[in-house]
């Protein structure tokens, strides 16, 4: 730390003083016509923008002086993967995760499992939307439209017509899917940046129209009474239904990363791969873009449906408050805290931004200005995300080496 | 070498403009079956924006543009996607090299097996035996042609990490891949030195050898007057002569276009 | 026809807001090719800014007049100065990163902001203060347009007319019409992009505070989520006229506030923000390069 780094630190705690003054120091009630000058903030804004400037500076200085020399450490992705082969570490590590996952319905009150089971809901969104933003490389700023699509599928053919869980789960999934090709189909010829602002346009006129078809879906007072899964026609208590719900995401999880690992290691995949490399080249090859990138959209989209469905049957009541464009900011920004492309960044990413604001109670009101901050300071400072994606490449081998 | 008389490209005035420059002027040209010609002309001349027409990455303005591989029916290819033309039978390289930086070399090449294979999403997923087997063909196939280029002792690494001359030969295994039965190279020894030259010189006639007839752009005028068949010279987006390679070189029109304007004949 | 007369002159106002707004958008775009997402949030703080200040110096009892000015000049300071700082400390690390990370540094940037307010002052909505008068002398025509909207539109119409000479008479118009060019070529011509990518920021960010304070006095009420359906509707606005092009986001602006204000009036009011975010897609789908845009070929 030196003494220019000090004065600048000096300087940016000044200007954000002045910057926050109105807004952070002074509240007016205009009702009563009373000031409230709150002079403590302003402390707090100065000690803190004066620490993050010298932890910034600070932080730069040793990239400094790390440019040239190149790390022998190899990626923690790689890392861990070389970790894991090892069969003698792994079967202990997937055992004990396995054993825990299991148990832990009924170790925790069933309030904790509904909320791992609302963390393991997100797990799957951001996999789902890691298909579309990670995969095929393709910003998709209304992926929750797709959420919403299957959520009132479920609602609306459960409460007209009185089918089951299992019955619409297909059926929500199959309709998020032809969503995902209906608005795809227009508009995955757009550049990289229309595109995010096209599918954000889309959520948002979903989701307006769910709350002014007042006919169609009850508008903005939501539909309840949702009926809960049943086992085999068996009905369940609230608690035994938690707990089964618990282990349905579960399932769904594992099918999740198995999916889409394979999708990885496939044809598509490497078309998606391509795509995002160099797309003039890759249609020059004989890969048809639209048709590549519309496999991504519908099966983000199909997850998307799916876990609506589920959280539909969770809740037991939806309206169109749970569909906002910032509910697919959460997952955005789950997938690139994560780090785009990376499975068990997606899952950590998932656990990180659920869990924790709802543990850290005293933190849950600062939970979407750490959101933002983090989508901020995460393409700043770690673009690749918590686990950066190291993508395994075909090893050719020779047969007769 | 065996010509066959039907012509497997047929471009019949072809034109093209950008806002009010005419790049394309009424073009003709024809390629036959077992044929290596070449396309030569100034900088600026328009010779990559003709590829760019021929395999429709640009809609041209106005003309014809007829591809018949051979055995095959006709097909007029103006206003065609590139991945359809792919997909009939034509396939290209890039005079400034478009290679997936960040995937390896067999990857590459796999990924022109693409437009010849077909698993999709529920092959990708349950990975049924065909889906394996179509697996196992891709990377066979591919590590063949790589073989044939050269390559074979790089395949695992990423395309990135070649010299220029591996990435030029990189770029031809990835289009050989897509079973063209034309094959349009922009420019397939720039940067090479006077032995990868030799190298390339070889690889074009055994690929003619093979059965993929070749169209190139060239400003090497030593390889191309040893490798072309016939050879059209354009400037200005016009085409001003044609013939073999004696004839052309002959001709004061190419002459003057050399050597009265440019100054890198 | 009165009716007709009374939603001309209120699309006509809207549209001179959005206008305001999408001059910000279109402004960065031209320069840095960024969508600024967080530039509705600079209105929305703009608009804050102008209710704590005219609410601070109205308790203390100043004149109406100074009060206009003083919150006015208040709100442009603020909404500045962020516009700055936003551009410093998300955006500027990032010029040469991938495309898609300084969009998604933006909207991270909008939903902190939105948050930031939340939290420094209310999830309420304020009642702003009625700060321009009824003219007795404008009692004739009141019922077809109110003093507010010929406020806006004279407001409005000073700032463009200020912009204008700003960009085509001045060495700091200048150099941004040759940063917005070609950036290199301005640089090695001496120009200094990173102010001028700074000086972008501020005047756009200032315009956007101007068009927040006008609308909240127009409306009545502010709260900390204004700024994400006003910057959408802008940059409908400026996708619309062609953005990048000023005088299509000027053009832009008008036609969708007139377009909206004869939608609700004639046809439904439910589906107010419908018409725009769908207007939003049409463009882009149909017409990418907007009305007075220019469309570009990649070069292969």
């Amino acid at each position: 730390m030196n003494f220019a780094e000090i004065r600048r630190a000096l300087g940016v705690a000044l200007w954000f003083v002045f910057l926050t003054f109105p807004l952070m120091v002074i509240r007016v009630d205009s009702i009563e016509s009373t000031i409230e000058w709150r002079w403590m903030n302003m402390l707090w804004v100065a000690v803190g923008s004066f620490a993050l400037s010298l932890l910034t500076s600070w932080y730069f200085r040793r990239r400094e002086a790390a440019v040239g020399k190149v790390s022998d450490k190899p990626p923690l992705a790689v890392r861990l993967r070389t970790w894991t082969a090892d069969p003698a570490r792994r079967l202990p590590l997937f055992g004990a995760l396995a054993a825990f996952a299991i148990v832990f319905p009924f170790l925790f009150s069933s309030y904790q499992t509904n909320i791992m089971t609302t963390a393991l809901m997100y797990v799957v969104l951001g996999l789902g939307l890691n298909i579309v933003v990670g995969l095929a490389g393709l910003l998709d700023l209304g992926y929750v439209a797709f959420y919403a699509v299957g959520a009132y599928s479920y609602a609306l053919l459960n409460t007209h017509f009185g089918l089951g869980f299992w019955t619409v789960l297909p059926i929500g999934a199959a309709l998020a899917a032809l969503f995902g090709i209906l608005l795809g189909f227009p508009v995955l010829r757009l550049r990289g940046d229309y595109l995010a602002i096209v599918t954000l346009a889309f959520g948002e006129i979903i989701r307006l129209v769910l709350e002014n078809w007042n006919d169609f879906s009850q508008g903005p007072s939501g539909i309840s009474n949702i009926e809960r899964p049943a086992l085999f026609g068996i009905e369940l208590t609230l608690n035994q239904s938690i707990t089964y719900l618990y282990f349905l995401m579960l399932l769904m999880v594992i099918i999740t990363i198995f999916v889409v690992n394979r999708l990885q290691d496939s044809r598509i995949g490497r078309a998606w791969l391509a795509l995002r490399e160099d797309d003039i080249a890759c249609q020059a090859m004989g890969i048809d873009k639209t048709k590549t990138k519309l496999t991504a959209f519908a099966l983000g989209a199909t997850w998307a449906g799916m876990v609506g469905v589920i959280f539909a049957a969770k809740t037991t009541f939806i309206n169109p408050a749970s569909f906002t464009f910032l509910e697919s900011a959460i997952i955005l920004a789950i997938v690139v805290l994560g780090g785009m492309g990376s499975i068990l960044g997606v899952i950590i990413g998932a656990f990180i931004l659920i869990l924790l604001p709802e543990y850290l109670r005293a933190l849950a009101d600062y939970r979407m200005l750490a959101f933002g901050a983090i989508l901020v300071t995460m393409m700043i400072f770690r673009p690749q995300g918590i686990i950066a994606n190291v993508r395994r490449t075909y090893q050719f081998t020779r047969k007769d080496a | 070498m065996q010509q066959s008389n039907t012509a497997i490209l047929e471009v019949k005035g072809l034109s093209m403009a950008f806002g009010g420059i005419q790049a394309l002027n009424q073009l003709d040209l024809k390629v036959h079956g077992g044929e290596i010609v070449a396309l030569i002309g100034p900088n600026g001349a328009g010779k990559t924006t003709f590829f760019n027409c021929v395999t429709g990455i640009y809609t041209p303005t106005a003309g014809d543009v007829l591809l018949t591989p051979p055995g095959q029916k006709t097909t007029r290819l103006n206003g065609l996607k590139p991945n359809v033309i792919a997909k009939r039978g034509m396939a290209r390289t890039f005079q400034n090299i478009r290679l997936f930086q960040n995937m390896t070399v067999l990857e590459n090449v796999m990924i022109g097996r693409h437009c010849r294979t077909s698993s999709f999403i529920l092959g990708a997923i349950f990975r049924p035996p065909h889906t394996r087997r179509e697996e196992q063909e891709i990377v066979d196939h591919s590590y063949a042609i790589l073989e044939k280029v050269g390559l074979a002792d790089v395949v695992n690494d990423f395309s990135k990490n070649l010299s220029y001359g591996q990435q030029r030969r990189l770029e031809i295994a990835r289009a050989l891949a897509t079973e063209p039965s034309l094959l349009l190279l922009d420019e397939p020894a720039a940067g090479m030195n006077p032995q990868e030259t030799q190298e390339l010189d070889k690889l074009i006639r055994r690929i003619r050898d093979e059965g993929h007839a070749v169209l190139l752009i060239e400003h090497d005028m030593k390889l191309v007057m040893n490798l072309s068949d016939r050879i059209y010279v354009m400037d200005y987006g016009r085409r001003i002569a044609t013939g073999t390679p004696q004839e052309v070189s002959a001709d004061p029109a190419v002459i003057k276009a050399y050597l009265g304007e440019s100054d890198d004949a | 026809m009165d009716y007709f007369v009374e939603l001309f002159f209120s699309g006509l106002t809207r549209g001179s807001i959005y206008a305001l707004i999408a001059l910000g958008y279109t402004m960065v775009y031209g320069i840095i090719g960024l969508i600024n997402f967080a530039h509705g949030e600079i209105y929305m703080i703009g608009a804050f800014t102008s209710f704590v200040v005219a609410s601070v110096l109205s308790i203390m009892g100043l004149p109406l007049l100074a009060i206009i000015v003083l919150a006015g000049l208040a709100a442009a300071i603020w909404a500045s100065a962020y516009g700055y700082t936003i551009e410093k400390i998300a955006y500027k690390p990032l010029r040469n990163a991938p495309r898609l990370s300084p969009l998604i540094s933006a909207i991270g940037m909008s939903i902190f902001l939105q948050n930031y307010v939340l939290l420094a002052q209310t999830s309420n909505f304020l009642p702003f203060p009625e700060l321009i008068p009824d003219f007795e002398f404008l009692e004739p025509i009141a019922h077809i347009i109110g003093t507010t909207d010929i406020v806006i539109l004279l407001t409005t119409a000073v700032s463009m007319i200020a912009l204008l000479i700003l960009i085509k008479f001045t060495r700091m118009g200048k150099a941004m019409r040759a940063t917005a060019q070609d950036k290199t070529m301005a640089r090695l011509v001496g120009i200094n992009v990173d102010r001028v990518i700074s000086n972008t920021f501020i005047v756009g960010s200032a315009l956007a505070a101007i068009g927040g304070m006008l609308i909240a006095s127009h409306v009545g009420q502010i709260n900390f989520y204004i700024g994400f359906i006003a910057g959408i509707k802008a940059f409908t606005a400026a996708v619309l006229g062609g953005i990048g092009s000023i005088p299509g986001a000027v053009l832009g602006g008008f036609i969708l506030g007139l377009t909206e204000s004869f939608a609700t009036g004639y046809v439904s009011s439910d589906y107010e923000d419908v018409f725009a975010f769908s207007l939003l897609v049409l463009i882009l789908l149909f017409k990418p390069a907007g009305l007075l845009g220019k469309s570009s070929i990649e070069k292969v």
